[in-house]
């Protein structure tokens, strides 16, 4: 059993994010993204059967799936909310392959926005995180991934200005996209450390800025995807794993569970690192990006920090890597901030990146990280000709 | 009230000894009968072979620094009191837990040696923290 090009990504939809809240709900913003990533697949409405969502912080709720495909007004014949916070985007991909390949249904269309500012209730907390993290202040997600980067530091030697090459390099990537919010001047190393510490030993310009925005993509099989405007996006591979939910209780903060649903992406599809032409780490911080490249094995476990000092991650250099800017430079509109990882791939590898266009783009590796380094999806996908 | 307006633990059934020995001002864990591993957070069932028999063990104190922040704008306005140092220490029997280092910020480092410190922060509740050990 294997979803090797079983289903494609067949259209893409992205709102340009804005720091604003903006006057828009959340719901309005899935609806207008799924409006565009519904046109670009030149699809109807009603050719959608199938609705992945993942759930707005600003509106959090339960039973979330079914009041947004009513608020979208779908009738699908499978429905969930995909709660794997980062890994959300990646993980709608396979699931709706899953349940394409299965017969549930024909199109899936995956959404999720949210808005920068906090609704009216708080999503709600587990109870082992209010007893034993918040009373000593470990609230949020910068100080799991300050603790990760320390240990890195400490046990590989990696260096600060090796992980704000990270910002830098993507930030040359989001100088080409109209919709980053931060396109409009380049990012030095000295500028990137000369930011301000939030988090010893994470900069301000390392960690991501929350937006608002939303994003969605339209996930077919076969028949549909003959029918698309672009060319079929096929995934090839996919693999998914959870090692912990708090950092503290992971077996190790440096080795991430990416090692497993890499490997097990990179075997579905039969490829290897070296194969891609793209990759899409999730960067909700810079350490993120320098963990996921070593356990996804594009380079030795440890060597990320010397590794992306060889590389230029730009989409004209020698690794591409979150050409759209990453969310570190285009911003994180919630969970669609990781789906900007999956429809920049798609948009790569269907010939429309513009100005940031890699060249001869046909392999691309993208992976989607929730929590704290907790749940991990990798993909991989394929432009065939 | 005494004003402290920090996030306080809510123990539970299972979690209750580990807070009321920390009152007492002793560290105790879980430790499973089956396969004696030390457990923390509290459970009902040993996340290793899943078995229910745990009893309670108190432990030295005596641990090293994991791994450290030092949060200088903290995610939540009852740490207003920030810059706070953030550790995980591993314990000498094993498990991690999450902490903070009663420290200046510039004196903790990666492996750095620490015992327990009690923290009365109300008279109901007393956090379990770590200072630098004394040599
Ligand atoms: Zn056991």
């Amino acid at each position: 059993m294997s979803l090797k090009a079983k289903a494609a990504i067949v259209g893409i939809g992205e709102l340009k994010p804005s720091k604003e809240p903006g006057e828009s709900t959340a719901l309005e913003l899935m609806a207008a993204a799924s409006a565009q990533a519904l046109a670009d697949a030149e699809l109807d409405k009603s050719d959608i059967d199938g609705f992945l969502v993942g759930m707005p912080f600003s509106d959090p709720g339960i039973l979330y799936p079914s009041a947004a495909a009513e608020a979208l007004g779908l009738r699908p014949r499978m429905l969930n909310q995909v709660d794997i916070g980062g890994a959300a985007g990646a993980g709608m991909v396979w699931r709706a392959a899953a349940a394409i390949d299965a017969g549930m249904c024909r199109a899936v269309l995956c959404v999720a926005a949210d808005l920068n500012r906090l609704g009216d209730q708080r999503p709600p907390m587990i109870s082992t995180a209010r007893e034993f993290e918040w009373p000593y202040g470990n609230i949020g997600a910068n100080c799991g991934y300050a603790m990760i980067a320390q240990r890195h530091m400490y046990e590989y030697g990696t260096k600060p200005e090796q992980m704000a090459k990270v910002a830098v390099d993507q930030r040359k990537n989001a100088l080409k996209n109209p919709l980053a919010i931060f396109n409009d001047k380049p990012l030095t190393v000295e500028e990137v450390l000369a930011s301000r510490m939030i988090v010893d030993p994470l900069h301000l310009y390392e960690i991501v800025s929350p937006v608002s925005g939303g994003a969605a993509f339209v996930v077919s099989g076969p028949e549909l995807a003959r029918r698309a405007r672009h060319p079929a996006i096929w995934l090839l591979g996919a693999g998914e794993s959870c090692s912990h939910a708090t950092i503290t209780y992971a077996r190790s903060l440096t080795e991430s569970a990416v090692k497993q649903s890499a490997t097990a992406a990179f075997a579905m599809a039969g490829l290897k690192p070296q194969d891609m032409n793209l990759v899409c780490p999730y960067d909700c911080y810079t350490i993120t990006v320098l963990i996921t490249l070593e356990d996804a094995g594009f380079c030795k476990k440890g060597h990320g920090g010397p590794f992306v000092m060889e590389r230029d991650l730009s989409y004209a250099g020698d690794l591409p890597c979150n050409t759209h800017g990453g969310q570190l430079s285009f911003g994180q509109p919630g969970l669609a901030g990781g789906m900007s990882h999956v429809t920049e791939a798609a948009r790569q590898l269907m010939g429309r990146g513009g100005e940031r266009q890699v060249k001869n783009a046909r392999f691309a590796f993208v992976n989607g990280n929730g929590g704290i380094m907790s749940e991990q999806t990798s993909l991989i996908f394929e432009r065939r000709t | 009230m005494n004003g402290y307006l920090k996030p306080l633990p809510k123990p539970s059934k299972v979690s209750a000894p580990f807070w009321a020995a920390a009152r007492r001002h002793q560290l105790i864990l879980q430790r499973c009968e089956r396969c004696g591993t030390f457990i923390y957070y509290p459970r009902s069932r040993c996340p290793h072979c899943f078995d229910d028999r745990l009893g309670w063990q108190q432990v030295s104190g005596r641990g090293v620094v994991y791994s450290f922040t030092v949060v200088r704008r903290a995610m939540s306005r009852a740490f207003g009191d920030a810059p706070y140092v953030l550790a995980i220490v591993e314990l000498e029997e094993g498990p991690r837990l999450t902490t903070n280092i009663v420290a200046a910020p510039e004196a903790v480092s990666v492996g750095m040696k620490v015992t327990a410190h009690f923290d009365d922060v109300t008279p109901e509740c007393t956090l379990v923290k770590f200072k630098p050990a004394e040599e």
